[in-house]
């Protein structure tokens, strides 16, 4: 009896420690998302005002704000989603539609699956050798393909994932009605899935306005407003890498700014992605 | 040939013409999208062929001692990957002793232990850990998180282990509060929420019969988890984890600004040291020579290898785990 309630006891001791332990562990995290955002809050709010919005990046000790580098971040994404959005739908669309269980569609995830968490500098390499040297110079479309090297395969996975979801007694029907199997798609299941597949792409934009490492060598940065897309071209987040490494003070407070920018903008979408999501199911 | 061409049109309906016109439509429509799946691959196989042309020059001059020489000397174009591949493997490995046992920490809370009221309050603000882009968690660590770490932790923990054997080496030097620890510690925090997030998914498939006819028997909580469904879902769990692991790898901006850049190895884990892609990050668009260029692509593609290598281990743990799980 004696050993029986020492067990007990032993026993009991071991799962309040479990239980204090993993309290222990997600409070962890929410102190870290607590301490970075209330950084990013007091040092990004601190650095707002309408400057930001209408004047350039300044040269050191001058007063400047951050529109090339507003401007240059909406032309490579919104390139780089143009571009990304029919490719990563059409593979999409491939892999659940035509070939569901082929061998083509098997190498495809896979790889799929690399690319989604490949080093994304690495695919700022692949680019620097693709488009800069042959073009002898960073530009902005340089930028906006690396970026869309990002998107595809973002968009390939949601898409599958939706188009996976739609009922086989939708195609059934459409194709009973005489519907060729394109119409199908296009009329049908694209119809069925498209929440979410737009909320892939709102999560492909969240993933690349953050990006950095794949526009350092491709966009490279450009302290003046440009709109040439075969010149190089000031991003957001160049900007706030660049800035923050400064030894200038002012510069810091504008990298604290753009930081606030992007975070705001990334949250925002994956909040909205996440509402399309819940209004699906 | 020619005269049945003529004839058909007039043959045809018109409904029945545009049928024919769908059907032409559809075979378009399907090579388009298989024309899509395979601009897939061609991306795949693009990258390590430039990689691999780029790195050519490199490949030929220094062979495969680049990876085993620490020397990085631009100045008289000698270059060894050794201290970049060393910062990249230790930082992953710091990353992945704190996250992984702190990530299931938070998965079992999750789905266990979480009141049901804040299941999904917790959930989210964990999720949006892992939507914040990495170049926030470097600046918040270089302005924010380093100089506090300095102060509050590397300046005791130095004093408290000085003279002591290996620790001391370990965690010893000057608190320069950036360097290889550092750069540890908010990867650390940049994948924990991968990893709670997967095992929490993976946690959810064990079948409730399996917990409740363990309860029956009169199991704690912590004996249904270590003993029931860790074990259930482990292969998830270690996919999970190397996926994490793959992130780590190659993780640039978070690590870039607190790393320190120093191509040398020091023994101290709070002394500066780099990553393979800090230090592609940091000196590709000054490299000055050919040979600089190509050595740092030699190293990006040393990383795209060793990620690839990662990743697809973990895409096979976390595929067998969603059979394993499909035939409950």
């Amino acid at each position: 009896m004696h050993a029986n309630s020492t067990l007990y006891a032993r026993r009991r001791a071991a799962n309040f420690a479990f239980i204090a332990l993993s309290l222990g562990a997600a409070l962890f995290g929410l102190v870290w998302l607590a301490f970075i955002l209330g950084a990013l809050l007091k040092d990004g709010i601190a650095a707002l005002g309408p400057h930001l919005f209408t004047e350039v990046t300044p040269p050191p000790g001058a007063e400047g704000g951050l529109i090339n580098a507003i401007f240059g971040s909406v032309v490579m994404s919104l390139g780089a989603v143009l571009l990304g959005t029919p490719i990563g739908l059409f593979a999409g669309t491939y892999l659940a539609e035509y070939a569901r269980h082929g061998r083509l569609s098997f190498v495809v995830r896979f790889v799929n699956d690399i690319l989604l968490s490949a080093p994304s500098i690495v695919i700022g390499l692949f680019i620097y050798e693709l488009i800069v040297v042959p073009m002898g110079h960073f530009s902005a479309i340089a930028g906006a393909v690396a970026l869309t090297v990002i998107v595809i395969p973002v968009v390939v996975r949601t898409t599958e994932n939706m188009l996976l979801l739609v009922p086989n007694g939708l195609r059934e029907a459409a194709a009973a009605l005489g519907a060729p199997r394109s119409y199908v798609i296009k009329l049908v299941t694209w119809k069925a899935a498209q929440a979410g597949i737009i909320t892939g792409v709102l999560l492909a934009i969240a993933r690349i306005s953050g990006e950095t490492a794949p526009l350092l060598f491709t966009a490279l940065n450009n302290q003046f407003m440009s709109t040439d897309i075969t010149k190089p071209i000031a991003s957001l987040p160049v900007v706030i890498f660049q800035y923050a490494l400064s030894p200038y003070e002012d510069w810091h407070k504008l990298a604290w700014a753009g930081a606030l920018l992007v975070t705001a903008t990334v949250l925002t979408l994956s909040i909205i992605a996440r509402l399309l999501e819940k209004k699906r199911t | 040939m020619t005269d049945i061409t003529l004839q058909e049109p007039a043959a045809l309906t018109s409904r029945a013409h545009k049928a024919r016109r769908a059907g032409a439509g559809d075979t378009r429509f399907r090579l388009v999208t298989l024309a899509a799946a395979c601009t897939v691959l061609l991306i795949f196989m693009g990258i390590i062929v430039s990689l691999v042309h780029g790195a050519m020059p490199a490949f030929k001059a220094f062979g495969f001692s680049f990876v085993v020489t620490e020397a990085w000397r631009p100045v008289r174009e000698v270059f060894g990957a050794l201290g970049p591949i060393y910062g990249t493997l230790v930082t992953s490995a710091i990353a992945m002793i704190i996250a992984v046992p702190v990530g299931i920490g938070i998965a079992i809370f999750l789905t266990e232990l979480c009141p049901r009221l804040l299941r999904r309050p917790i959930g989210i603000a964990i999720e949006l850990l892992a939507g914040i882009p990495s170049i926030i968690y470097g600046i918040w660590g270089l302005f924010v998180f380093a100089p506090w770490f300095q102060t509050a932790v590397q300046e005791p923990v130095i004093e408290a282990l000085d003279g002591v054997p290996v620790l001391g080496t370990l965690f010893g030097g000057i608190p320069y509060g950036i360097g290889i620890f550092t750069a540890g510690l908010i990867l650390s925090i940049m994948i924990l929420p991968f990893i709670a997030a997967v095992t929490r998914d993976v946690l959810e498939t064990v079948p409730s019969v399996l917990k409740e006819a363990t309860y029956g028997l009169g199991s704690t909580q912590w004996e249904v988890m270590w003993k029931v469904c860790l074990p259930f879902a482990r292969t998830g769990v270690v996919g999970g984890a190397m996926l994490a692991l793959g992130r780590a790898l190659g993780e640039t901006m978070a690590v870039t600004f607190v790393i320190g850049n120093a191509h040398k190895i020091n023994p101290s884990l709070f002394a500066p040291g780099t990553s393979i892609s800090a230090a592609i990050a940091n000196e590709f668009a000054e490299a000055t020579s050919p040979l600089y260029t190509a050595s740092l692509i030699e190293m990006g593609l040393i990383l795209f290898v060793i990620t690839f290598i990662v990743l697809a281990c973990a895409q096979l743990m976390l595929r067998t785990m969603n059979k394993h799980a499909a035939g409950h």
